[in-house]
């Protein structure tokens, strides 16, 4: 910016802070902020230790194969099991009728054939 | 160093007195900028998070399951495919499981029955997870009963309830004896839902689980490894309807933002040129117009993150609760692990801030170039 050229700016009452500053120490806040959401992301994940180590244990124990996340139909509740032709299963031109097969994909081919 | 910055605060200044002027676009933009890196910024973290989750708690899942395909179907399997099972070269042992689904009209919920091995359970009694007790409003000592498929009545009093920190993975459960769940559907002794196989070196799982498809041709083997890529590829961050609905809206906000972006109004074009015409270089008109739009990306890119971690792990990502529920009646009440990848964090960040004010850049450059006095006319 040549120096010749005043800034175009409203005069500032002396005192008060420019908004340029102002901005500054916002965004620094912010900066702040998403630094602690780290911090704080790695607590949870330290305190987390013994409750996911007491859940992994639950699945060994019991052989659970999935997590509880859609409960209303056999596919969606337990998907690494599920027949070859999920999600259409029911019928080969069965039209998928729940909302949380269209979330998740069907199975992958897999095996070993 | 302190001329540099001196410098850049003045350039900051007038990149906010000009965006000050035009106040309500401003805030309408920035309000609509930060909802959309919210939301793309909560599906990330909440997928993330599941992912490693599901990682970490299901890496003590059998370690190889064997059905039964029956004209394409999972069907019951013999107890005699244990046995052949068992004399595979490298299986350690194998055991029959029974499990399977119970649904229950009170509730209007499905359950998974299942017959534990690490424990005992009487007959007559069940272990529920936290989820059936909150469906069915049932304590310690209450009684369920069930139909059984020749229409008797089946009761079951509630020895334990599964604590509700492992409800992700427990919710639904319902822990029967033996004895019980053959009598609820009338199984024979000597079938079972499929086989649990341990093998004696994890590195020859697949070896093993080879030899045991060339001896029982008509089963399905399911793989530790096949279960886990199941859980990264089920909440895949590019799949799901969440993001194809998201998708027309990062579209509609992306032509929205390229709009008001590239289109310069008659008083920008005017602005630019008085700055040309009063000494400004085309370097520090750009310099001036790059630092307006990086004021408004990073701020929606850090108020939306700052927004979408608090929606995903301090108030259980409460918007995205009645797409995950579906039409399930029963669904775990969890507080995911706050897992965060850091080079996810930084792509969202690369690609929210950076096309903007990229966007910005070129229509003012064009404009810049222009003489002024042809500009302001």
């Amino acid at each position: 910016m040549p120096k010749t050229v005043s800034t175009p700016m409203p005069a500032r009452r002396p005192g008060r802070p420019r908004p340029a500053d102002m901005v500054i120490g916002l965004f620094a806040v912010a900066v702040l902020a998403l630094a602690v959401t780290f911090v704080d992301a790695a607590r949870g994940v330290a305190a987390a230790g013994p409750a996911l180590a007491e859940r992994a244990k639950l699945v060994e124990r019991l052989g659970l194969t999935d997590l509880v996340l859609f409960t209303e139909a056999r596919y969606t509740r337990h998907p690494s099991q599920a027949d070859r032709h999920a999600a259409f299963q029911d019928h080969p031109f069965a039209f998928e009728h729940f909302p949380s097969g269209a979330l998740m994909t069907a199975p992958r081919p897999q095996g070993f054939r | 160093m302190r001329i540099w910055f001196n410098r850049q605060r003045a350039l900051l200044d007038f990149a906010l007195s000009s965006l000050r002027r035009r106040l309500g676009k401003t805030l309408g933009l920035l309000a609509v900028y930060t909802v959309i890196v919210a939301v793309l910024a909560s599906v990330m973290l909440f997928s993330h998070a599941l992912r490693r989750e599901a990682a970490l708690v299901l890496a003590g899942t059998p370690e190889l399951l064997v059905q039964r395909l029956l004209a394409g179907r999972h069907d019951l399997i013999p107890g005699a495919y244990v046995d052949a099972i068992r004399g595979v070269r490298g299986v350690r042992a194998a055991e029959g499981r029974l499990w399977g689904y119970l649904f229950d009209p009170a509730a209007a919920a499905n359950y998974t029955l299942m017959v534990p091995t690490d424990r005992k359970i009487a007959p007559g009694t069940v272990v529920v997870g936290s989820g059936v007790a909150a469906a069915r409003a049932a304590a310690i000592g209450d009684t369920m009963s069930f139909r059984a498929y020749d229409g008797q009545l089946v009761p079951f009093k509630v020895q334990g309830v599964i604590d509700k920190d492992s409800a992700l993975v427990a919710a639904d459960l319902f822990l029967v004896s033996e004895a019980d769940y053959r009598a609820l559907f009338g199984l024979p002794p000597d079938r079972f839902t499929d086989i649990v196989v341990t093998v004696r070196n994890p590195r020859e799982v697949r070896t093993v689980a080879e030899k045991i498809d060339a001896v029982l041709p008509d089963t399905r083997i399911i793989l530790r490894d096949e279960i886990l890529r199941t859980y990264e590829s089920v909440f895949d961050w590019r799949e799901g309807i969440l993001l194809v609905l998201l998708a027309g809206a990062i579209l509609a906000f992306a032509i929205f933002a390229w709009e008001k972006a590239s289109g310069l109004s008659a008083e920008e074009r005017r602005e630019i040129g008085i700055l040309k015409a009063v000494g400004w270089e085309t370097a520090d008109v750009i310099r001036l117009k790059t630092m307006e739009g990086m004021v408004v990306s990073a701020a929606a890119f850090l108020i939306g993150y700052l927004l979408a971690y608090l929606h995903v792990f301090h108030f259980g990502a409460a918007l995205f609760e009645p797409v995950l529920k579906g039409w399930s009646t029963l669904y775990p009440e969890f507080h995911l692990t706050p897992f965060v990848d850091e080079l996810q964090v930084a792509t969202l960040f690369f690609f929210t801030v950076f096309p903007y004010t990229l966007a910005t850049v070129v229509p003012i450059w064009r404009a810049a170039v222009v003489d002024p006095d042809q500009v302001m006319r």
